[in-house]
């Protein structure tokens, strides 16, 4: 069946036709749909979307919990042939409006404790269509049920009317792979999000590439951690759909506390974990591992961010049976690089691990600034081709022209990651290209010393960012959090004396209690620079 | 004034706590803990400290006492300054 598939819906549509009594999904308060209902519900609100004048190739919105009804509004939307744009659910009213709004939504559903997002859309522009989602209705945990906030007025239909449509009767030969399946918004390094827009054949690529690896079977039991306006939402949606495994949404108010997200894995009996590091890192250290029974649990996966070795031995010292994975890539490609981490994680190890070789659904270039092909193992720019590579930035031609280049008959796209080939390891990452400074006519990246960080056992987490400085140029701030009060700066210097040169050592600690994260919980950099450059304070 | 044995390491400690590490715990800085090779002082910071030494305690560091044989840790930089006092 892999590569059979022409839209993501399909997965859900071969699924339910073979098992529609089986559990698809479990929400976060533990009501669950069968892959029948799921289906049936979805096919609903497609009927209703293109009832209400969503067309083929229109966006639909979504502000919703994680929850039963935004996995039902997503599988709609695509059955409709819209693409579907989600967004945080807790983040700022403004922001949220704004990317509704860029994308042109012709529907929007909201969760009824976020009316505010719809107040920040100028008077007369709501899209025509905007379903309130009663609380109680969401399946999400985080709001008790007993207390739903009331239906908005800006609603022009109800979710009982999207749920109680027809079913919509088109035939599949209607889709293509290249239709628009979904745009996920990235944070811009202006501050204004990209909508990075991606169709069900880059999808598919990468979920039937998942399929190969992996060989998940209908008795998985997946984690959804991230948020679905997080790319790491496709793996566990669509991989777990497509084999007719279960999926376990993991509810906001779960999402970073460590020991209840190790209770979960353990009552769910999860056999697929996928987050970002931290959240992993913080489970071992947080998350009281060895009093839970975890024995399901055969894959762990993370992306997103470099997994800071310390954790990992940490991590797979509790918890050795599991495979684990890094995965790699940027949202515009998808996973476009993979590397199972041999276990154990020798002690002397500081050094992160590599990306790895490429996906097969992916081809890939390093290349120096002035886009020729470096020398096997130099750094370089990773580029990549491949079907499961973005369209582009939806309504901004101009950003595709900075980042796309056409080369050998293919389109490939610039990652903006700094990598090199080591041989028997695949990529090994060496950071951002943003996040290289030169200080004192030495070309420093901001990760390796991290890495260095990541030595003294008293820290919980460091980041590192360069702020420009009047006498040096460039000072080099390390942001640290220590595990038990205010770590000892002598420790931190010394850890990086170990492995740095001098000229790499931080000119400055700033300590914080835990570092500020984004919504998508990576550690967030603007933030820090901010407090670096004096404009904000720890 | 002639510090006492102890205030040559109880100057240098209290020196380097203000001027190289603020906030530290002064309890971390002990009269072994490596200081060049630990990362605390690198060569500018270095030469500040020998400024300071030869101010503080009146005598003068040649160039070639200044590496890490002598400026490492405040043990050893106390051990000169009293050699050269001494004299």
């Amino acid at each position: 069946m892999a590569g059979a598939a022409t839209h993501l819906a399909e997965l859900l549509e071969a699924s339910a036709r073979a098992a529609p009594s089986r559990v698809a999904i479990v929400a976060p308060d533990g009501r669950t749909l069968t892959y029948g209902e799921l289906d049936g519900q979805a096919s609903a609100v497609a009927g209703f979307l293109r009832a209400h004048g969503v067309r083929p190739g229109d966006r639909v919105g979504f502000c919703l919990p994680k929850g039963l009804a935004s996995v039902v509004v997503l599988f709609g939307a695509m059955k409709a042939r819209a693409g579907y744009v989600p967004v945080d659910w807790h983040g700022p009213a403004a922001r949220n409006a704004t990317i509704h709004r860029n994308a042109g939504v012709a529907a929007l559903f909201v969760g009824a404790a976020r009316a505010d997002v719809l107040r920040e859309w100028p008077a007369g522009t709501l899209p025509p269509l905007v379903v309130a989602v009663p609380m109680a209705d969401t399946g999400s945990a985080a709001v008790p049920a007993a207390t739903p906030p009331a239906p908005f007025a800006e609603a022009t239909r109800s979710w009982s009317d999207a749920l109680g449509h027809a079913a919509l009767a088109e035939s599949p030969g209607a889709r293509r792979r290249e239709d628009l399946a979904y745009i996920l918004f990235t944070s811009g390094s202006t501050g204004v999000p990209k909508g990075v827009t991606l169709t069900h054949g880059n999808a598919l690529a990468f979920v039937d590439w998942c399929s190969e690896v992996f060989e998940p079977t209908a008795d998985d039991r997946f984690s959804s951690h991230a948020p679905f306006h997080f790319d790491l939402s496709i793996f566990d949606l669509y991989v777990a759909l497509k084999h007719g495994a279960t999926l376990h949404l993991v509810g906001e108010e779960l999402g970073k506390e460590p020991k209840a997200l190790a209770r979960f894995i353990a009552e769910r009996r999860l056999t697929f974990w996928y987050s970002t590091p931290s959240v992993l890192a913080l489970m071992a250290e947080f998350g009281a591992l060895p009093t839970q029974d975890l024995a399901a649990l055969r894959h762990v996966l993370f992306a997103g961010e470099v997994f800071p070795v310390p954790g990992l031995r940490r991590l797979t010292e509790l918890l050795p049976a599991p495979r684990y994975w890094n995965l790699y890539g940027p949202t515009e490609t998808n996973v476009c690089n993979f590397a199972e981490i041999p276990l154990p994680v020798p002690p002397e190890r500081s050094r992160p691990y590599p990306i790895g070789p490429l996906c097969s659904h992916c081809a890939g270039l390093v290349l120096d600034e002035q886009q020729r092909e470096v020398a096997r193992g130099d750094e370089g720019l990773l580029w990549i081709a491949g079907e499961s590579l973005f369209q582009g930035y939806f309504g901004r031609p101009d950003l595709d022209a900075s980042v796309f280049l056409q080369r050998d008959g293919r389109r490939w796209y610039c990652t903006g990651d700094v990598v090199k080939w080591v041989d028997g390891e695949g990529f090994l990452y060496v950071g951002r290209r943003d996040r290289m400074v030169k200080r004192r006519g030495y070309r420093i990246e901001l990760g390796e010393v991290e890495a260095g960080l990541a030595r003294d056992p008293s820290l919980r987490e460091a980041a590192v960012v360069a702020a420009p400085d009047a006498i040096a140029g460039v000072r080099i701030d390390a942001h640290v959090a220590g595990r038990e009060g205010r770590p000892s700066l002598i420790a931190m210097k010394r850890a990086c004396a170990e492995v740095l040169p001098p000229y790499m050592a931080p000119d400055r600690f700033v300590i914080h209690e835990r570092l500020p994260r984004t919504s998508t919980d990576k550690i967030d950099y603007q933030q820090l620079k901010r407090i670096s450059l004096g404009e904000s304070s720890p | 004034m002639t510090p006492t044995p102890d205030a040559i390491e109880y100057e240098l400690r209290r020196y380097l706590l203000a001027e190289f590490l603020p906030g530290e715990s002064p309890a971390n800085l002990r009269d072994d803990t490596p200081l060049r090779t630990g990362g605390i002082l690198d060569s500018v910071a270095t030469l500040k400290v020998v400024s300071f030494v030869e101010q503080s305690f009146g005598i003068e560091v040649e160039a070639h006492e200044a590496g890490v044989e002598h400026f490492d840790r405040i043990v050893d930089i106390a051990a000169l300054v009293r050699r050269k006092r001494g004299r």
